[in-house]
């Protein structure tokens, strides 16, 4: 009897074994079908633009297949990297960018340690309070900041819209109370016995932030600072609005403003700024790519 | 090196009161270990001696000096953690002599303490390594370092012991009586281990509720208990508590746990007892390991009485066995050879000598 139930034991357990890696088959041809699916659907538009960019401005407007370069050119490469404009349009993206991220991490890292570890009254309802004020849309509030800062303009006789550096004020509405919630976050998920530690050594608060939270929470520190990066690079309504003559344009609205005139497109030229304006934040990626994936999954467990 | 006091500490939190008036005195090189459940105040107190809570009434004093209002950095302590709270992005060498470093001590200074303290604790293999590196035992080890290049006035130990596995621990136990024996620094150690409290402490203070149920060495709490609630913390397999009164039975007092079994008292005990009103609710207090197998001489105040076990538990030098007196469940300690079985009728011996009477509504031992 015992040899029966045995051998009736033992294919149950082979079919079962069998099918778990037939699933785990199946689960890896799905995930990568769905991969390449998002990988076409999203690599499309800058393979695009890259033939685009290859293009004279007669091969663009010929009615052969878009998707081949026929006579591949670099003129609009020269073109633009050879105008004074755009090079512009790029320093004061990169002076903006900058500054933003520089303002940005003074700000919301000392007041994230701040949130996350002096307990003060109320400092629970202000934390809370400064990721509420990162979901009012850019959208709704760039009528008021106008009104401020023509307002400031008459009262104090200082001009500040229409000047590249106006943007130094209003991107930081958005990158501080995003990157301060970030922050909390991370310095949130450091042991508090770490910082009593520091305190028992003999450190200050300030030295407790800077030799211990801020190294500690480097790769939140790096997330943060991407990001602030990315949202004052790629921003577009608020320059737009704010900045009018050509030598103060950033580079989204300077290509935009620039290369189409009424109903002309300069295709070419507009998908070759778009490429290289593409670029710089592409290159940081690419650099703190592991850092920044550490970055997101860190904060998540206590480790 | 300093003696630690304190005197009437108390600390609410809103209207909990997690440590409610504690006086205690804290000799030079003395090493305390606070014990008690979780929830007693043991880790709220030292953490206020640390400076890291603030105390809501009382003084502690420091070599004394009152620190009340002095931030821990100035208050000259060191402190271990349950949790090692190494820095991460540190080595061992730097973790050790981050407090020395801020201070701004010489470098030569510095390493001559680092490596002094790495010797003392056998890591110097391990200086330049990070503590994500090390394994627990290593990593506490760390933790002590830095405490110890301090040279601190006092040592405070946070459950320092409770993250290791079982083994560990018992080593770790050691190294850390030894250090004590070499720094000779007046140490507090919270623990709710009541293994760890006896065998390290040099005193004992019990904690229960936010109050100090009493303060002794390891001896003295374990034979002369003040309460049922160190009576039954400290020692384990737990003393037994059995319900009882007194009687006199001929001119001699008995001690009735059921309506089987009564024995007369020893002459010192009966004459400690007598004064008590015969209709007082009683516990008898008998530690497992007076309560054994019955021999055929027994001594003077060991009685024998027969039952039925329920449990027996063998545990290599002893067997402990488990039955019920009217419902009580008793553990006692017999010799592995004496025949022990589950559910086996079998005559045992209380050694009343040893025995303990408390008040059963007060928890007092009388």
């Amino acid at each position: 009897m015992s040899s029966v139930t045995i051998d009736k034991a033992a294919p149950t357990r082979t079919v079962k074994l069998g099918s778990m890696s037939r699933d785990r088959k199946w689960a890896l041809r799905w995930s990568y079908f769905f991969l390449t699916l998002f990988a076409i659907f999203s690599l499309l538009p800058p393979i695009y633009m890259l033939v685009t960019s290859l293009k004279s401005s007669a091969e663009i407007s010929a009615a052969t297949n878009p998707w081949w370069v026929f006579h591949p050119t670099l003129e609009n490469y020269v073109g633009l990297l050879t105008s004074n404009q755009f090079l512009r349009f790029f320093l004061n993206s990169a002076l903006v960018s900058i500054f933003v991220v520089t303002i940005t991490m003074l700000i919301s890292v000392p007041a994230a340690f701040a949130l996350a570890r002096m307990r003060f009254w109320g400092s629970a309802t202000l934390a809370t309070g400064v990721f509420l004020t990162y979901l009012i849309p850019d959208s709704l509030l760039f009528i008021p900041l106008f009104k401020v800062f023509a307002q400031f303009g008459d009262w104090t006789g200082i001009q500040l819209i229409n000047r590249w550096y106006v943007l130094l004020f209003i991107y930081p509405t958005l990158t501080v109370p995003f990157c301060t919630w970030i922050m909390i976050g991370y310095f949130a998920s450091i042991p508090k016995e770490l910082d009593e530690a520091a305190i028992i050594d003999g450190a200050s608060w300030f030295q407790t932030l800077t030799r211990i939270f801020i190294p500690v929470a480097l790769p939140g520190l790096i997330a943060a600072t991407i990001f602030a990066f990315t949202v004052s690079w790629a921003q577009f309504l608020y320059p737009l609005v704010f900045t009018t003559s050509t030598d103060q344009l950033v580079l989204p609205v300077g290509i935009i403003t620039t290369l189409i005139k009424g109903d002309v497109f300069n295709w070419g030229q507009i998908m070759t700024g778009a490429l290289l304006g593409a670029a710089p934040p592409l290159i940081i990626y690419a650099f703190l790519m592991d850092y920044y994936i550490a970055g997101l999954t860190a904060g998540a467990t206590k480790g | 090196m300093a003696d630690v006091a304190l005197r009437k500490v108390v600390k609410r939190y809103d209207d909990v009161e997690a440590v409610r008036g504690i006086d205690l005195d804290i000799a030079d090189h003395e090493f305390i270990v606070l014990v008690g459940p979780s929830g007693c105040g043991k880790s709220t107190t030292l953490r206020m001696i640390a400076g890291l809570e603030d105390i809501s009434d009382g003084d502690i004093m420091i070599g004394g000096d009152v620190v009340n209002d002095v931030p821990p950095k100035d208050r000259d302590i060191a402190m271990v953690f349950q949790n090692y709270a190494l820095y991460p992005h540190m080595t061992v060498a730097e973790n050790m002599s981050f407090g020395l470093r801020l201070k701004h001590y010489p470098k030569a200074e510095i390493k001559a303490r680092v490596t002094e303290a790495a010797r003392l604790l056998d890591i110097t293999d391990l200086i330049d390594r990070k503590p994500k590196q090390l394994s627990g035992g290593q990593r506490q080890r760390v933790a002590m370092g830095r405490a110890i290049v301090r040279n601190p006035k006092v040592f405070l130990f946070d459950e320092p012991l409770s993250n290791l596995d079982a083994k560990l621990r018992v080593q770790m136990r050691i190294e850390i009586k030894k250090v004590h024996q070499k720094v000779r620094t007046t140490t507090v150690y919270v623990t709710h281990d009541q293994v760890e409290a006896m065998t390290l402490a040099d005193r004992v203070v019990v904690m229960n509720k936010g109050r100090i149920e009493q303060i002794g060495t390891p001896n003295e709490l374990y034979h002369k208990p003040a309460t049922r609630f160190v009576a039954g913390f400290i020692g384990s397999p737990a003393m037994n508590f059995i319900p009882c009164r007194l009687e006199d039975v001929g001119g001699t007092l008995q001690i009735r746990l059921t309506d089987r079994i009564a024995f007369a008292l020893p002459p010192a005990r009966a004459a400690r007892y007598n004064a008590l009103p015969r209709t007082e609710k009683l516990l008898l207090g008998i530690r497992p390991e007076h309560l054994t197998e019955s021999h055929a001489h027994l001594g003077p105040g060991v009685e024998s009485f027969d039952t039925v076990l329920d449990v027996t538990e063998p545990m290599g030098m002893e067997t402990l066995v488990y039955f019920g007196l009217d419902g009580t469940p008793v553990c006692g300690r017999v010799d592995p050879n004496a025949g022990a079985k589950d559910g086996a009728p079998m005559r045992l011996a209380m050694d009343l000598n040893n025995m303990h009477l408390l008040n059963e509504a007060t928890g007092v031992v009388i």
